[in-house]
């Protein structure tokens, strides 16, 4: 495990945020998270709802952030949720994780610990069995960004 | 690897059960520096299976945006005593599997 940043390198680091993010060479925008998000959905309509996305809204440690993500179906042969995609917008890579459920899974849902950038919207979109797509998007606010002791 | 594992030994009939499992992993990302200024290549567990009798019930398709020691939580419906096999892959090829059979009725 990597150090805690002391309060002195987490001032400069904010300071310097901005700046270090513009000379990155990789480094996912809201246009590329977009880019990733319309990939996934194929240009598809996206409705918002359905989807319950979990994550604090104000973070302390970027480097291991809770989230969890549900989604309401009732998970039979004839409807189930087949995919959940969470994106960000401000890590190196807009993709995060995707889950694939199964009826067998009994409840699309799921929970891991995620790295975050610096303070964001999180996506989330789910594609139904039928093919529709429905989302959730949750900001958060990040105190120590999850790249920065580097 | 080390991995824990959390899936209850018996289930009801029908019942949706709770799997977690903490794998101890790096997760490195590649895009962090190491001590001599190069970047540190890039090795995340990007795949990561649950089958259940033999089927897959759950998938996930990881990227380096999941933690170091990666936790995954999720459910399946239990529906007959059979193994549950947790099944993972790291970009050095490396592949790792625990199995906990789930006795139900």
């Amino acid at each position: 495990m990597t150090p805690r940043p002391t309060r002195r390198t987490a001032m400069a680091l904010v300071l310097a945020g901005p700046l270090a993010l513009r000379l990155s060479p990789a480094s996912a925008t809201p246009d590329t998270m977009r880019a990733a998000l319309d990939a996934f959905t194929g240009g598809a309509a996206v409705t918002e709802g359905r989807v319950t996305l979990n994550v604090p809204l104000l973070v302390e440690n970027g480097n291991a952030v809770p989230l969890k993500v549900s989604v309401e179906s009732p998970m039979t042969e004839d409807e189930f949720v087949e995919e959940v995609a969470i994106f960000n917008e401000l890590n190196p890579l807009p993709d995060v994780i995707r889950f694939r459920f199964t009826p067998a899974s009994g409840r699309a849902a799921a929970e891991t610990r995620i790295r975050l950038n610096g303070s964001q919207n999180v996506h989330a979109i789910a594609r139904m069995s039928d093919g529709s797509l429905w989302s959730a998007v949750t900001d958060v606010i990040v105190t120590a960004p999850a790249c920065a002791e580097t | 690897m080390v991995a824990m594992v959390n899936i209850p030994e018996t289930a009801a009939p029908g019942e949706i059960v709770e799997v977690k499992i903490l794998i101890s992993h790096p997760m490195e990302t590649g895009f962090r520096t190491g001590a001599d200024g190069k970047l540190v290549p890039r090795n995340i567990i990007h795949d990561f299976r649950c089958l259940y009798g033999g089927t897959e019930v759950f998938r996930a398709e990881i990227f380096p945006a999941i933690a170091a020691n990666p936790f995954l939580g999720f459910f399946l419906r239990a529906v007959e005593t059979a193994e549950v096999e947790l099944l993972w892959t790291d970009e050095t090829g490396e592949e790792h599997s625990e199995r906990r059979t789930l006795t139900v009725g």
